[in-house]
């Protein structure tokens, strides 16, 4: 046997170090790898059609359609009359040229996009001529398609999917379509369905030479659900209407549900530039705005000083601490003194002098001293200061303001309800009610999203609850269940304390800011606003035309309609904001208007030489004069 | 005992090749228009054949060694008169569509033929001129098939210098030629001046300690060592040379790639890279037989014939394919400790060389589809696709069993 061990040595060491082999490829290299991830495996996917969306009414608001793009295998391709097909496709021959190098340097034997998203008649056209035209063919795609030009905020616009995305998710693969603003977000899941997935064997030619294990691993695809949205298309077109020429937000809301009826943001956009063969441009063209920001939603991302409206909710939480009464008055002599410096004075144009003035008046008339007084009332209520204005706080958040509401849409802004840490962390030296007394007339710190107020205003009309405001009434006809959207929401503040503030607010369009917005037949109810704003311009702050705001619910008993509306330096609110709202208002609920010369007046009224003029640099900064700065 | 082996492995070899060939369309087994039929139809011919070779009396083997020997070089010949080429290299006969490749049955009488050389009771290989008797039988059919040109069948015929090397031969041909391997391989990965430096380096080095030693050692040795220096010397250039003027592009490029001299741009590596793809993702237990998606998809070229291995890696994973070649190592012993047992010098020395060769198959196979080892074109013993070579390992073990049956009643 000693000669034969040479061999016999060599067998068992190769046998070890083949078996280390295998063992190293084998386990340490391959034993968890997916085998579906294989690349003998191809996986096709099947895409059900994307869901439609509907309006409250049953109108149609988003379809999709076919859409053809040309597709090129540059390894195929063979032209005869190069002239004839870029003719057909309405592109110049340079253009031709590069695109088919484009495609080149991509794959040669891939199919990639040709043109895309051909128009129908360009289709037809090609169709019949195709055949001559080798390597090239046509590819059906499905694209949304918007049979009313209107509430684009609303329902968003789909996207490809980019790498990113595809990359952190495990359903999507780049260049699928992904719901990507709006409903079309953050209903993504029950619009696009759920893709069916073939696994398919493939062999090294990239060749498909049957089904992978027999379909095991195969799943139907799951078609797209239908939504039907609780807006009404027709107000939100007359909204649209109604904001032309002019920038900010109307927000609607069903009171007794929490339905959001109307969501406007001026300016906006036709829905149908997101779609087709121009989107590229389109897309650039609206998100490159930065001056009109058309894609940016007012109704729900624009903060704003609430103003005077928000002088009702002080005056129910005076009532509800029990630090007022409905009998208890304040005189006005033309302001409030909130301290002895000469400037610690707040002007007040209630118009009252001298005689008392309950909360009724001081809602309709809107009087800065009454408010003021019952501000630091409420502040004021317990010793330590913090304990008071965390309570105020807390009371102005039942109302929903100050966080985000939860609604169903994408996008959204906190607004802002200071409490006592916000002013302790920022201020140096004591505070107190005083020097926050612009929170008593809904200024100063305080900023809410028309949204915000419009739900507000929906918890005055039904005297101290709320329902969430959504967008969706109903997804495949089915009504929504979820328990955010089904349990009402309770302000801290009681019902009891509503009524004199509901009525303060009828008289408002009665005797008050609002009388000249009268409609016959509707009691409407509502508090207008005028808010100073401010802008920063080279560093200096610049007070720009006041925003012009109101919030109202129609009709008095049993509300129907809660909304409020902004209209950025739009001056008093009962110039612009009042009768836009009144037009609103009759609109919805008697279906038209009678009121044509205040319509009219509306639709034409434009604000943008004002917003012109905002982007010039006004002459008093560049001589160095003194602004006029921030009259209390 | 090595039949039972022998009818594991060549039932195992076909169930993958069934694996490696078969398509979801056609599910006859007997379907002659596909390889795994006509395997089985190599298989069942293989039945007589091995009949056949026992029914001869293992006398009539070691008479007519030479005939056999004789007969196979014919016509290894008659190849260039009369062979069909069939991807570059003129290997075959063609009978009536029916491929026969006789270098696979040259191996068995090549084996034979060695053993009877060496069995002759006045042979002594300590011989100058019996070791070129003996070189000259091995070499003569290695050099007819690297003619074909068919090298990797050639590279075959070094595996019988483990027989000589068992009957006497001094290990130093064996070093010698390992050594020329490791220098070549080391040449073309480091460049022929750095490895004449240090070759001419090691040798001063060895003849400095040898002086050391013995004042004498260089006095006696003197010209031996020039002719050591002169033959490394030449041998290294010679490397250059030979690589870049004898050796194919496609052989240089196996190299190049296994050496990782080049980036593998242009898919030379594709081989061996799917073999080894496919054999990772068998894990452990494997994807089951059939199973082997990478393997139904044709992903691995040749997989029936050379790269059959990498159908077992697939579907059988770590724990079937570690067990194929622990048959293999099983069977290898098996011949090895019959061979030592045999009394007759002729059934020992035949059997050791059937174990080389196998061996040889098995190392240079395998070590290719795992990625250890250059491509290099030789099947598998007993499993990969070809009625040729499953006949030709047939014979070259089933000679081996005759005369081990017969041993008892032997001298």
């Amino acid at each position: 046997m000693k000669r034969s061990f040479l061999l016999l040595f060599l067998i068992t060491i190769i046998g070890f170090i083949y078996i280390g082999r295998l063992f190293q490829l084998q386990i340490l290299r391959g034993g968890n790898s997916n085998p579906i991830q294989s690349a003998a495996v191809k996986i096709e996917y099947d895409y059900p059609e994307r869901g439609y969306i509907y309006d409250r009414n049953g109108k149609l608001l988003v379809a999709n359609q076919l859409s053809y793009d040309v597709m090129i295998i540059p390894k195929e391709v063979k032209v005869i009359d190069t002239l004839q097909f870029c003719s057909l496709l309405k592109i110049t021959k340079e253009d031709f040229i590069h695109k088919v190098k484009k495609a080149e340097n991509y794959a040669r034997w891939l199919p990639s996009v040709f043109v895309k998203q051909l128009a129908k008649d360009d289709f037809a056209f090609l169709q019949e001529k195709l055949h001559k035209f080798k390597g090239f063919y046509i590819q059906k795609r499905i694209i949304r398609n918007y049979p009313i030009k209107s509430a684009a905020n609303v329902l968003g616009y789909i996207s490809e999917v980019n790498e990113r995305v595809a990359k952190n998710s495990d359903y999507y693969e780049q260049g699928e379509l992904i719901g990507w603003w709006g409903v079309e977000k953050q209903y993504e899941k029950e619009l696009r369905g759920i893709k069916g997935k073939k696994h398919l064997k493939r062999n090294n030619l990239n060749k498909i030479t049957g089904r992978y294990k027999k379909g095991k691993y195969d799943t139907l695809a799951v078609a797209g659900k239908d939504l039907t949205l609780t807006i009404d298309v027709n107000l939100q077109e007359y909204g649209e209407k109604l904001m032309t020429g002019k920038r900010g937000g109307i927000v609607a809301i069903e009171p007794s549900t929490g339905e959001i009826l109307a969501l406007i943001t001026a300016p906006s956009y036709d829905p149908n530039m997101m779609v087709g063969r121009d989107r590229s441009v389109n897309s650039t063209r609206l998100f490159g705005d930065t001056i009109n920001n058309p894609t940016y939603d007012r109704g729900l991302q624009g903060v704003y000083s609430p103003g005077s409206p928000f002088k009702i909710i002080n005056g129910l939480i005076g009532l509800q601490e029990e630090v007022i009464d409905e009998n208890f008055s304040v005189k006005c002599y033309h302001g409030y003194r909130y301290g002895h410096r000469k400037n610690e004075f707040m002007g007040c144009h209630c118009g009252i002098v001298g005689r008392p003035i309950r909360i009724k008046k001081a809602i309709s008339k809107s009087c800065n001293s009454y408010f003021a007084t019952i501000y630091r009332k409420i502040i004021d209520k317990y010793e330590d200061t913090e304990v008071g204005f965390d309570i105020w706080s807390n009371h102005v958040k039942s109302f929903g303001l100050g966080n985000f509401l939860g609604y169903d849409l994408p996008v959204g802004q906190k607004g802002l309800i200071p409490d006592a840490k916000y002013y302790s962390d920022r201020n140096k030296y004591s505070w107190g009610a005083t020097t926050t007394i612009s929170n008593a007339i809904g200024q100063g710190e305080i900023q809410t999203t028309p949204i915000q107020l419009a739900n507000a205003t929906a918890a005055i009309a039904n005297k101290g609850f709320y329902y969430t405001p959504h967008i969706v009434k109903s997804i495949n006809k089915k009504g929504i269940l979820d328990t955010a959207y089904t349990i009402p929401k309770k302000t801290s503040v009681d019902a009891k304390y509503f009524p004199i503030a509901i009525e303060a607010m009828s008289d408002v369009f009665k005797t008050g800011t609002g009388k000249w917005s009268q409609v016959k037949g509707i009691d409407i109810c509502g508090k207008t606003g005028t808010v100073e704003n401010f802008t920063k311009i080279n560093g200096q702050k610049v007070k720009l035309q006041d925003h012009s705001i109101l919030i109202a619910f129609a009709p008095k008993d049993n509300p129907k309609i809660a909304l409020a509306v902004f209209v950025e330096n739009g001056g008093y609110g009962a110039t612009i904001a009042a009768p836009i709202t009144s037009l609103m208002i009759e609109k919805y609920l008697n279906g038209t208007t009678e009121r044509k010369h205040i319509e009219e007046r509306m639709l034409n009224l434009s604000l943008q030489e004002i917003y012109n003029k905002q982007l010039q640099i006004p002459d008093s900064l560049e001589t160095g004069k003194e602004q006029h700065i921030l009259k209390p | 005992m090595l039949i039972l082996l022998y009818f594991v492995l060549v039932g195992f070899g076909w169930m993958n090749i069934y694996a490696a060939s078969s398509t979801d369309t056609s599910q006859e087994i007997f379907d002659m228009s596909t390889k795994y039929g006509k395997q089985l139809l190599w298989i069942s011919l293989s039945i007589p054949l091995i009949i056949f070779i026992l029914f001869f009396n293992s006398k009539f083997y070691e008479r007519f060694a030479s005939l056999l020997y004789l007969i196979s070089i014919t016509s290894l010949i008659g190849l260039f008169l009369f062979g069909k080429n069939i991807n570059g290299a003129t290997s075959w006969y063609n009978f009536g569509g029916i491929g026969i490749q006789p270098s696979e049955f040259a191996k068995a009488f090549t084996a034979l033929a060695v053993a009877k050389l060496m069995s002759d009771r006045q042979y002594n290989l300590k011989l100058m001129k019996n070791q070129i008797k003996a070189f000259i039988i091995i070499f003569t059919p290695a050099f007819f098939i690297t003619l074909q040109p068919d090298p990797g069948s050639a590279l075959i015929y070094l595996s019988f210098f483990f027989v000589l090397n068992r009957e006497g031969l001094t290990l130093s041909y064996i070093i010698l030629g390992f050594l020329a391997i490791l220098l070549f391989l080391l040449t073309l990965f480091f460049g022929s001046k750095i490895i004449l430096l240090v070759s001419f380096g090691l040798i001063t080095i060895f003849i400095l300690y040898g002086i050391y030693k013995n004042k004498q050692f260089l006095r006696f040795n003197g010209l031996r060592f020039l002719f050591i220096y002169g033959a490394v010397g030449l041998f290294i250039l010679g490397v250059g040379f030979a690589y870049n003027n004898i050796f194919e592009q496609r052989h240089r490029d196996r190299f190049d790639v296994l050496l990782g001299r080049k980036v593998d741009t242009k898919n030379i590596g594709y081989n061996s890279y799917q073999s080894e793809l496919t054999i990772s993702s068998g894990g452990f237990l494997g994807k089951g037989y059939l199973q082997g998606d990478r393997t139904q998809g044709d992903f691995v070229p040749e997989q029936h014939t050379d790269y059959i291995f990498s159908t077992v890696g697939e579907e059988w994973g770590f724990l079937g394919s570690s067990v194929v070649i622990i048959l293999f190592i099983f069977l290898l012993y098996r011949i090895i400790y019959l061979a030592e047992k045999h009394t007759n010098k002729f059934g020992r020395i035949y059997g050791y060389g059937i174990a080389s060769i196998l061996f040889f198959h098995v190392i240079v196979n395998i070590g290719m589809v795992i990625g250890l080892l250059p491509t290099v074109g030789i099947p598998l013993p007993f499993f990969s696709y070809g009625g040729s070579g499953l006949w030709g390992f047939t014979l070259l073990l089933f000679i081996f069993i005759r005369l081990d049956a017969h041993k008892k009643y032997d001298w």
